[in-house]
């Protein structure tokens, strides 16, 4: 279970998150939405230490995550980040395989690959995409290598910042279903970014909203459309008129 | 107000400049203690090693050529004013090894690697691969800098040697062909006043200045600003703070050595 309290962060005099609380049972899908630039990435980006909350807690299953043994902690989790940061001096599937490789869970180079084969494979990428390099890549296919790296070691945490952004319907679709693969059939806990409200009805059980540096509204995604909050609804139904400015 | 200005001014710049050695003294120290904390990334190593050492030859080897020539010049036409043209091989081999050997070598190794550093480590902070490595619980510090240290700390001293003895032969080759030198004289008169200190002092100086140049790439690099104006601000104090810092460092050597 991750359980955020009263996360606070600002950068100089922009105070991005101010107060989060949250919770995510452990196997569950949590979906975050919130408008461009309300901090959902750096409050993932918090959970995993990579920027120091202000104030507040972080508790995985209980443990506080600021004094968690790094290698230990990090080593439960999964990333995919929003702009894909792939190792652009590495192949694709050295990218993929990139904890197999080394560390703690280090097999060997044939092994790795083909887990890695397996993973892009997964993610609708085929088996010639794993020898070019990330520069050769198309913007939504380096998006799906981020994602078969972040599953690759089948972490029991998987964040997910925007998987389907830059993806056709179709694959946009297939991915939705691979995190909730992920999920139900490996109990992986997940925590998603999208900003694709398909996405958010296929991956969720709980939604959270960001607005204005704090949690606006979170509910099961079953009461997504009779919430009355006139923030989501602005939001869900993606209207200019509402109590959300245009202009951030 | 108008009077305390200039004092403000020259408080805050002193201030930061501190902090800022700071700074690189606890970057420093890191690099350190991470060196002797497994995992070691060997094929990391291996490849900053090729990038460092051997391809940055031809760029020192060319340097040393011409400096070693134009050296063989100088010295004669100083030499020629009191009758002492016998030195220009024995001087141009000391001046070689002790000094221009290590410092343009580690000027050029500055110029050449400390920029390839910053820019590659900067565009990966600025692309979120650091993030992206310590989620694949990858320590960057040992995975990118400590590799490129010890590399560079390692193959600098030989690429100063290597310029050492290409330099000499610039010597020679100028000697002989423009200044008359008998050619076994020449040799015998290098190799006869050449001790084995002057060859190992500025390949002590080397292994400083490589270690310079991989710590500064890295600590740029680290901290580069967002976008690409970030890389470039990087990759420029990388330069300058590696150059400024060889020279600085060079004279304190020296001055070591010379009262040793
Ligand atoms: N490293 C940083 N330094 C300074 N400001 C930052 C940093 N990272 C994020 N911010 C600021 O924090 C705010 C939230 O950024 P964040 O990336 O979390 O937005 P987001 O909700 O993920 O938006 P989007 O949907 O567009 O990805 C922005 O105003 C951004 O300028
Ligand atoms: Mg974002």
């Amino acid at each position: 279970m991750i359980c955020l309290e009263n996360i606070h962060k600002s950068f100089g005099n922009n105070a991005v998150l101010q107060g989060i609380n949250v919770k995510v049972e452990a196997g569950n899908s949590l979906v975050i939405i919130g408008g461009s630039g309300t901090g959902k990435s750096v409050m993932l980006k918090c959970i995993l230490g990579l920027i120091p909350p202000d104030q507040g807690r972080i508790l995985v299953d209980g443990q506080d995550a600021e004094h968690a043994e790094r290698d230990a902690f990090l080593a439960r989790f999964g990333m995919l980040f929003q702009g894909g940061a792939l190792f652009d001096s590495l192949p694709v599937w050295q990218n993929v395989a990139f904890r197999l490789l080394r560390g703690a869970l280090k097999r060997s180079p044939a092994e790795a690959r083909e887990i890695a084969v397996e993973k892009l494979r997964r993610v609708g990428l085929s088996a010639d995409v794993a020898n070019k390099f990330p520069g050769e890549l198309s913007g939504g296919m380096q998006k799906r290598v981020g994602l078969a790296r972040a599953i690759a070691a089948e972490p029991e945490i998987i964040f997910f910042d925007e998987p389907t952004t830059g993806l056709d319907p179709i694959m946009a679709g297939v991915i939705n279903d691979l995190i909730r693969e992920i999920v139900v059939e490996m109990g992986a806990t997940a925590m998603t970014i999208t900003h694709d409200m398909s996405s958010v009805r296929a991956i969720a059980d709980k939604v959270a909203m960001l607005h204005n540096g704090v949690i606006q509204w979170s509910g099961p995604i079953s009461d997504i459309d009779q919430s009355g909050d006139p923030y989501l609804d602005q939001f869900i139904h993606g209207r200019a008129e509402g109590p959300i400015e245009a202009i951030r | 107000m108008i009077l305390t200005a200039p004092l403000e001014f020259i408080g805050r710049n002193t201030l930061s400049f501190l902090a800022a050695i700071g700074r690189v003294t606890l970057f420093a120290i890191e690099t350190l203690r991470q060196l002797f904390l497994p995992p070691f990334y060997l094929r990391e190593f291996a490849l900053s090693l090729l990038q460092i050492g051997w391809l940055s030859l031809p760029v020192v080897g060319l340097t040393a050529f011409f400096t070693g020539g134009a050296l063989a010049l100088q010295i004669y036409s100083g030499g020629a004013r009191f009758n002492a043209e016998a030195v220009v091989p024995s001087i141009v081999a000391i001046g070689m090894t002790r000094e221009l050997g290590p410092v343009l070598g580690g000027l050029m190794v500055a110029a050449r690697v400390a920029s390839s550093i910053a820019a590659e480590i900067g565009t990966m902070k600025v692309t979120e691969q650091i993030d992206a490595l310590v989620t694949l619980s990858t320590n960057p510090m040992r995975y990118l800098t400590v590799p490129r240290v010890l590399a560079a700390t390692l193959a600098v001293p030989v690429l100063v040697a290597v310029g050492d003895a290409i330099g000499i032969m610039g010597g020679y080759f100028v000697g002989i062909n423009r200044l008359d030198f008998n050619a076994a004289a020449y040799l015998k008169n290098t190799v006869d006043f050449l001790e084995f200190w002057d060859i190992s002092s500025g390949m002590v100086k080397g292994a400083v200045f490589g270690f310079i140049v991989a710590l500064m790439g890295c600590y740029y690099g680290m901290r580069s600003g967002r976008g690409a104006q970030g890389v470039g601000r990087a990759t420029k104090s990388a330069v300058v703070a590696s150059s400024v810092l060889i020279l600085a460092s060079n004279y304190v050597l020296t001055e070591v050595f010379f009262n040793a």
